[in-house]
């Protein structure tokens, strides 16, 4: 066994850090959260020329990574930083969509998104299905060779700035049978899609996205007619590992700060970290925090094998995350007192980014679930 | 013992909810239950409307306009108002400076601040924490020296809560540096139009302006503006404290917070199902829920044994720390019932166009407003400190 990263990763994450701590201050990302497009448009040809995107593609789509290990290693740095860009939605779930089912005149999309010039966003979730992949109410009908969609998306990230939506839609089936359901590559500001944007809570924004008889070209089916729930499984189980190392990177930004603060803050003339009540709580937060490190590893080291084995690692560690994420941001502010709950102060930005993170693809009670599941099956 | 309600105490309850039924405007109503933020003329009409009746001062004696309600009257009272969804009375002057004023105060501030907070023309904030001076409130520095008949102020003032909209503050200042921290503190009460005084605010994690800093540059204050006693602040402080620490249980909220997440996971489906008949969530509900029907009862019992007006002690402690990890627990349960509709900022950019997250309000704000719960009155950790040093010893 070996848990040392490789060569090429190291370089990475020490490129990524660097860039990141020059460019990426409190400051610098208060002005992007205000901002109408949610965020910037220089740090994201910034990240393309690092490399940062190529590296969560594999060489056969035009990158070169694209593994368990080049997520995490990107998304750890990225959540240690508090970076806004939406890196998940357009490299991992568009991307990633696209590199998968996509034929070779569809998958140029993957090249301009690796070179920073294209967003994408998944156009998946619906008002009823909460966390479950397999729900999806929207429905395709085949119309001689036109497709026409109907139906509503919910909390759709990133769907502003993206050129293309990634939207699932039935085509077959119950509403909640994994067959039956495709993926259609829509361009932006297509008739019949009509899009409601509002800023997400930690930052970044989303859409409420209404297909009224959204008419496309057969062409923007990505791969075959509802075949499309297995490399939706994948990306997804890709995003759990981006998420759950995202967020492992902002719990250290967090217990960093934490710790900074116990060694510093003065009262009854004396540095709090000093009273025991708080060191053994901050030595929890670091026990916690040795256990998600390791989580995340599980699950980056598995994210190659097949879907059961993969998805009982993501489910584990997504659970794992949440619970240790809750305890770690909630205990810095608790630690930190008033400080931490003003808007201008670096925590309190980190510590939405990690409880936030828990909404999106299962929350740890999802992902409880999820893990019983999948390991009385395997048993 | 009998955990009936007496006939009396029940004929009490109809009548506060006939009056609430009549005088809460729906508009009100449905701005406290979606969580929304309440801006300054919504508390004050919601304060005029419980004074025209009378019930604007529980715990305040009859001789002072209050309505010198018992324990089980006042936690009616407060059931049912939030049930109902009205505003909270914001606590400044009514339960916090008021009971001090009665109990130290000379007949002259008595007779000029006291209708005053009744009738709403005062709107009063606390001016305790300073930027040094947190969980040790006794290292304050913010200084008035007397110069003839009036004390000159000068320092700075933080976290005040509501400030914006305050007219007067209480403060604690520091009138004897040269003695032990406690015994050189006086309580002081300033007009905030007084020159010399700025308000910035603070913007909270959630974006709300609720709080602010305030600076004192030789603020010129009456010397007929003290309370007691020159240097005998920490005392009043103290009992003030006590009165703060006992309403932050807030059984009250939490119950109608509970509601709304069992609204939320009614409506919201989880699995093609309601979220309600999720076996784990449903565990994680009923775990709290059993964790508050205790703390009512709690409530009552330490509420009870106090005399009227004197505050508990130790047990105000408990009440505090008990009180406010519950309701941050059900906040928790709203964020988490909301599902992925706790994403966005502001759920009125959803409201309407979505029926399931329609009830859900802005779950995530509060979960993270309401972090502050454990951090201001006394911290939790204070607050263990002081039931520890009680009960093992070398308390009182
Ligand atoms: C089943 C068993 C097998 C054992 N086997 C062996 C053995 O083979 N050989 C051997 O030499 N010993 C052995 N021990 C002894 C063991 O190492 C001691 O029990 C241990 O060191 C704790 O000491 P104590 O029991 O005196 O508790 P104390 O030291 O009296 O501690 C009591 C409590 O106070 C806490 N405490 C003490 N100091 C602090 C502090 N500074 N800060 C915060 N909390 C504190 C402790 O954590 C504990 O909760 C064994 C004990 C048990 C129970
Ligand atoms: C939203 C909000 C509203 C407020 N409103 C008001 C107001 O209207 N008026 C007013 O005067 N103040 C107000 N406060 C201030 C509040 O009372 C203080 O924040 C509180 O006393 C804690 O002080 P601090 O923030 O400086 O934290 P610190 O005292 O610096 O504490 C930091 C951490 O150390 C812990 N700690 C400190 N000392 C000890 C110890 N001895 N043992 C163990 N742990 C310890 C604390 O519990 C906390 O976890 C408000 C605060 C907030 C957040």
């Amino acid at each position: 066994m070996n848990f040392d990263l490789t060569e090429e990763r190291q370089m990475l994450q020490d490129t990524l850090r660097r860039y990141l701590a020059d460019r990426y201050d409190t400051g610098v990302r208060n002005a992007i959260l205000d901002s109408d497009t949610g965020f910037s448009a220089e740090i994201w040809a910034g990240l393309a020329e690092l490399g940062v995107i190529g590296a969560l593609f594999s060489e056969a789509d035009g990158g070169f990574g694209g593994a368990g290990f080049d997520i995490a290693v990107v998304f750890e740095e990225l959540g240690r930083a508090g970076v806004v860009e939406p890196m998940l939605d357009t490299a991992i779930l568009g991307g990633g969509l696209v590199a998968a089912l996509g034929n070779a005149e569809q998958k140029a999309l993957v090249e301009d998104v690796i070179a920073g010039g294209a967003h994408l966003a998944l156009a998946h979730g619906e008002p009823a299905s909460r966390y479950d992949l397999n729900r999806v109410e929207t429905t395709a009908r085949t119309e001689a060779d036109a497709i026409v969609l109907n139906g509503r998306k919910a909390v759709v990230a990133n769907a502003e700035a993206a050129g293309h939506l990634i939207v699932s839609a039935r085509e077959s089936g119950a509403v909640d049978e994994p067959d039956g359901i495709s993926l259609f590559l829509v361009p932006a500001g297509m008739a019949g899609v009509t899009l409601t944007g509002y800023p997400m809570f930690a930052g970044g924004r989303a859409a409420e996205v209404v297909l009224d008889d959204a008419r496309l070209p057969a062409s923007a089916r990505l791969g075959a007619a509802g075949a499309a729930f297995p490399a939706l499984e994948t990306a997804v189980a890709r995003a759990g590992v981006a998420m759950a190392a995202e967020t492992l990177g902002a719990m250290h930004a967090a217990t960093a700060l934490t710790r900074e603060y116990l060694l510093t803050r003065k009262q009854f003339g004396r540095p709090i970290g000093t009273f025991q009540a708080l060191q053994h709580r901050f030595a929890d937060m670091l026990i916690e925090l040795e256990q998600a490190q390791s989580a995340v590893i599980n699950a980056a080291g598995h994210l190659g094998e097949d879907a059961p084995r993969r998805d009982l690692h993501v489910a584990s560690t997504r659970n794992l995350i949440g619970r240790v994420g809750r305890l770690v941001a909630e205990e810095s502010i608790q630690m930190h007192g008033g400080i931490a709950m003003t808007q201008e102060y670096e925590l309190a930005h980190i510590a939405k980014r990690i409880v936030m993170a828990d909404h999106r693809f299962g929350d740890t009670d999802y992902h409880l679930e999820r893990f019983i599941a999948l390991s009385t099956a395997a048993a | 013992m009998d955990l009936a309600y007496s006939p009396e105490e029940q004929a009490f309850r109809d009548e506060v909810r006939a009056f609430l039924a009549e005088n809460l405007p729906d508009d009100m109503a449905d701005a406290v239950k979606a969580g929304r933020d309440l801006g300054k003329e919504t508390y004050d009409r919601w304060h005029a409307i419980l004074n025209q009746r009378g019930w604007l001062a529980p715990n305040w004696p009859k001789e002072f306009g209050g309505c010198e309600w018992n324990a089980v009257q006042r936690h009616i009272f407060d059931e049912e108002c939030s049930f109902a969804g009205t505003p909270r009375v914001v606590p400044f002057g009514l339960t916090m400076l008021g009971p001090v004023l009665q109990k130290f105060g000379s007949k002259q501030q008595q007779d000029r601040f006291l209708p005053r907070i009744l009738s709403g023309e005062d709107w009063w904030c606390q001016g305790y924490s300073e930027p040094g001076a947190g969980s040790d409130l006794a290292s304050l520095k913010t200084r008035a020296v007397r110069d003839g008949d009036h004390y000159v102020v000068n320092g700075q003032k933080t976290w005040t809560t509501l400030g914006q909209y305050a007219n007067w503050i209480f403060c604690l200042v520091r009138t004897d540096p040269e003695v032990k921290h406690q015994e050189g503190i006086s309580f002081l009460l300033i007009d905030m139009d007084t020159p010399g005084i700025e308000v910035r605010p603070i913007v909270l994690l959630d974006g709300t302006p609720e709080v602010n800093e305030v600076f004192f540059d030789n603020v010129r204050v009456p010397v007929g503006n003290l309370v007691g006693e020159e240097n005998k602040g920490w005392t009043y402080a103290k009992y003030l404290l006590t009165h703060e620490r006992t309403n932050i249980a807030q059984v009250g909220s939490s119950q109608a917070g509970l509601a709304a997440v069992k609204r939320m996971a009614r409506a919201e489906m989880s699995g093609g199902r309601p979220l309600i008949e999720n076996p784990h969530f449903a565990a994680r509900l009923a775990q709290v829920e059993i964790d508050l029907m205790a703390m009512a009862t709690t409530n009552l019992r330490i509420i009870s044994q106090a005399a009227v007006g004197q505050a508990p002690g130790v047990e105000a402690s408990m009440l505090k720390v008990k009180g406010t990890v519950i309701r941050q627990e059900i906040n928790d349960l709203a964020r988490r019932a909301a599902g992925p509709y706790a994403l966005p900022f502001a759920s009125e950019a959803v409201e309407g166009s979505n029926e399931p997250a329609a009830g859900a309000g802005p779950v995530s704000a509060q979960y993270f407003n309401n972090r502050k719960l454990s951090i201001f009155g006394g911290s939790n950790e204070i607050q263990r400190g002081i039931i520890a040093k009680v009960k093992l010893g070398g308390g009182k």
